[in-house]
């Protein structure tokens, strides 16, 4: 695979700093505007170099799928990020008319399909998409992203062994960080506690499996690009496991209403007290690095590099001011779409 | 016109669709595993594929598919398999229109046999229709004849939303006039199968035949039933059930699923709610005894609504007034 060019490593960063805005955006209306985010929101800050690296290789005709953790993807993919951070408050201008929330955005003219709430239940929803690629002989292929608490679920089991066994154009993106919301990858995964890559659970069903530092943008690119690659050709799909690091708690409080939300600790440090392990991942956080990095080999200035942060800075504070002003949706706009 | 078996006829419902539209899929379980299959031969293996046992991935994929522009029909066999995926059936294939604010469709068809109480036991007898009826965004179909067979499954494979087709297992070789050519039977539209002024009588899949079997021997009687298939239960038709009971003003609901899990006590609900007015007596329900259908063929026959049964809650009603 060709490395990623200046533009294109800068065109990285810039993403990853809007994945990353737009999380922190998310996190502070639970200060600024209390209230005005309901229900449960899962951030993806430490794993948007997963997310750019892997997306990165994303065409036109592609698509792309993924979980309740859900805000990076469409922002790479060109969504609205207005739209989007009014879907999250429920609004009239939220990409899904307020109807599906942080948990569900979809943006099907940008090829971001759909998301599953339901833990590994949209990994067969990418294999059928893939099926839908395949009878169109045109290359494309379909991002599937999920965790790595997904891979304990029937529905990967079931998929990956019909995905290999019709070798289907889809790339399987396992995010692995660590946890699954309180418990340990040791804890209920017997490779992980036997010591093993969760990437080998690729070899049960006959798929090439890899494990890439999901924190380094461009071997995360390296390694999609390969498995996107082979996908493209017909080969079939390949399991990639990107170790990340959640850097926040798996969501905001569970609470009823009236007891503000907010975020709490991570579980590493507030369930096993494991600060170390905690401030060793916000030392190695990959956006800050990956922004260091450029700025040092000389592919962008700290100047230039400042006033992508401004810039991106600037659309998500509109983008939170847009979806507080936007207007809630008409009462009667519950009983639309329910059939088509 | 052609005097088809009812599973033949919901082939040829699925054989017209695959013809004249080249994005629909026909998967599962058993099939296609030969080049002499039918639909193998007709559409090719990219549209025609066996699938392992894998029912979560089976409907999922369908899931995707729809999403991604195709029209999947799943061949499920029986009904109790989707209790496997029960999540892809009930939690994401309806859910994804609503959430995404009307941004995709969901195209596709669950076909699964129901109701097989003839020795198969606990576990392939079961009458889930009801479990299905009420979630937004599925509908669902059960056919009763063979022309309905071909008519709905055509129907179900254009619909833009997922549809639970339920095809009874007991009138899988039962024979019936089926249309030649382009057959398509309108969803949310009851039929009258036997029209009749003293009793209406509501009823789904083989239990229809039950139904019309009883009205015949409560004709003897000087009783005159009239027969109600709502053919699809999501959309349900009320409006052909209201009208008939206000002209008999009686109701009896019949259905094959044990009593707190009916299509008939919803409908007995609705009717209540709508058409209180037109009752002289109250609603009876005649549904499976609240048991697992048992193995031993005295105990299934007793647990399953039969023409006896039907026709003494006919009496009981028509000796009320009000």
């Amino acid at each position: 695979m060709s490395v990623p060019s200046a533009d294109q490593q800068i065109e990285m960063l810039t993403q990853m700093l809007r994945i990353r805005e737009f999380e922190e955006r998310v996190k502070r209306t639970f200060t600024d505007y209390p209230g005005v985010i309901r229900g449960h929101t899962h951030l993806a800050d430490g794993a948007e170099a997963s997310i750019v690296g892997s997306l990165s290789h994303f065409k036109k005709g592609d698509a792309a799928l993924a979980t309740y953790r859900c805000h990076g993807y469409p922002i790479v993919l060109g969504s609205d990020t207005r739209a989007m951070m009014a879907e999250i408050l429920g609004r009239a201008d939220g990409l899904c008319k307020g109807l599906g929330g942080s948990m569900h955005l979809t943006d099907v003219k940008n090829g971001f399909l759909g998301t599953s709430g339901i833990v590994g239940a949209g990994i067969p929803h990418a294999a059928g998409a893939a099926w839908a690629a395949q009878i169109r002989k045109k290359g494309e292929v379909v991002f599937c992203f999920f965790g790595d608490g997904a891979s304990k679920q029937g529905a990967f089991a079931e998929t990956l062994n019909i995905a290999s066994l019709w070798k289907l154009p889809v790339i399987f993106v396992m995010e692995n960080n660590g946890y699954n919301v309180v418990t340990t990858s040791a804890q209920e995964d017997a490779n992980a506690a036997a010591g093993q890559p969760l990437a080998i659970k690729a070899t049960s069903f006959a798929m090439p499996g890899v494990t890439v530092d999901g924190t380094d943008p461009l071997a995360v690119a390296a390694t999609v690009g390969e498995a996107v690659a082979l996908a493209r050709q017909g080969g079939g799909p390949t399991l990639v496991e990107s170790k990340v690091y959640r850097l926040s708690a798996h969501g905001n409080i569970i609470a009823p209403p009236g007891v503000p939300l907010h975020y709490p600790e991570h579980e590493a440090i507030a369930v096993f007290g494991k600060r170390e392990e905690y401030e060793a991942a916000l030392r190695g956080d990959p956006v800050p690095r990956f922004r260091g990095m450029l700025v040092q080999n000389g592919t962008l200035t700290a100047a230039a590099a400042d006033a992508i942060t401004r810039k991106v800075a600037d659309e998500m504070e509109a983008a939170v001011k847009f979806a507080v002003a936007s207007p809630f949706p008409a009462l009667e706009s519950a009983l639309d779409n329910v059939y088509a | 016109m052609a005097q088809l078996p009812f599973i033949a006829a919901i082939d040829a419902g699925i054989h017209q669709e695959m013809k004249r539209d080249s994005s629909v899929l026909y998967f599962g379980q058993n099939l296609a595993t030969t080049e002499n299959h039918d639909f193998v031969k007709a559409y090719g293996h990219d549209r025609v594929r066996v699938t392992p046992i894998s029912e979560t991935a089976e409907i999922g994929m369908a899931v995707g598919a729809a999403m991604a522009g195709l029209r999947p029909v799943v061949e499920l066999y029986m009904a109790e398999f989707m209790l496997v995926a029960m999540d892809q059936v009930v939690n994401e294939a309806p859910r994804f229109r609503y959430m995404s604010g009307g941004q995709v469709k969901v195209p596709l068809v669950l076909k699964a046999g129901f109701g097989f109480a003839c020795g198969w036991a606990g576990q392939h007898t079961g009458s889930l229709t009801a479990l299905f009826m009420g979630v937004p965004g599925l509908k669902v179909v059960v056919p009763s004849t063979a022309a309905d067979a071909k008519g709905l499954m055509a129907t179900s494979i254009r619909d833009d939303n997922p549809v639970v087709f339920l095809h009874h297992y007991l009138l899988t070789l039962e024979h019936g006039e089926v249309p030649d050519g382009e057959h398509l039977v309108p969803f949310g539209q009851a039929t009258v199968r036997r029209t009749g002024t003293d009793v209406t009588i509501v009823s789904t899949g083989w239990m229809v035949n039950r139904a019309l079997a009883a009205a015949e021997l409560l004709a003897a009687e000087g009783i005159q039933a009239e027969v109600i298939d709502p053919r699809t239960v999501a959309p349900l038709d009320l409006d052909t059930i209201l009208k008939s009971v206000a002209k008999t003003g009686r109701l009896v609901v019949v259905d094959q699923a044990p009593r707190h899990a009916t299509v008939g006590g919803i409908i007995a609900a609705d009717v209540v709610e709508h058409g209180f007015e037109s009752l002289k007596a109250p609603i009876l329900q005649v549904n499976a005894r609240d048991a697992t259908v048992p193995y031993s063929e005295p105990l299934e026959a007793y647990v399953i609504p039969d023409e006896a049964r039907i026709c003494a809650a006919v009496r009981k009603v028509c000796k009320t007034a009000r």
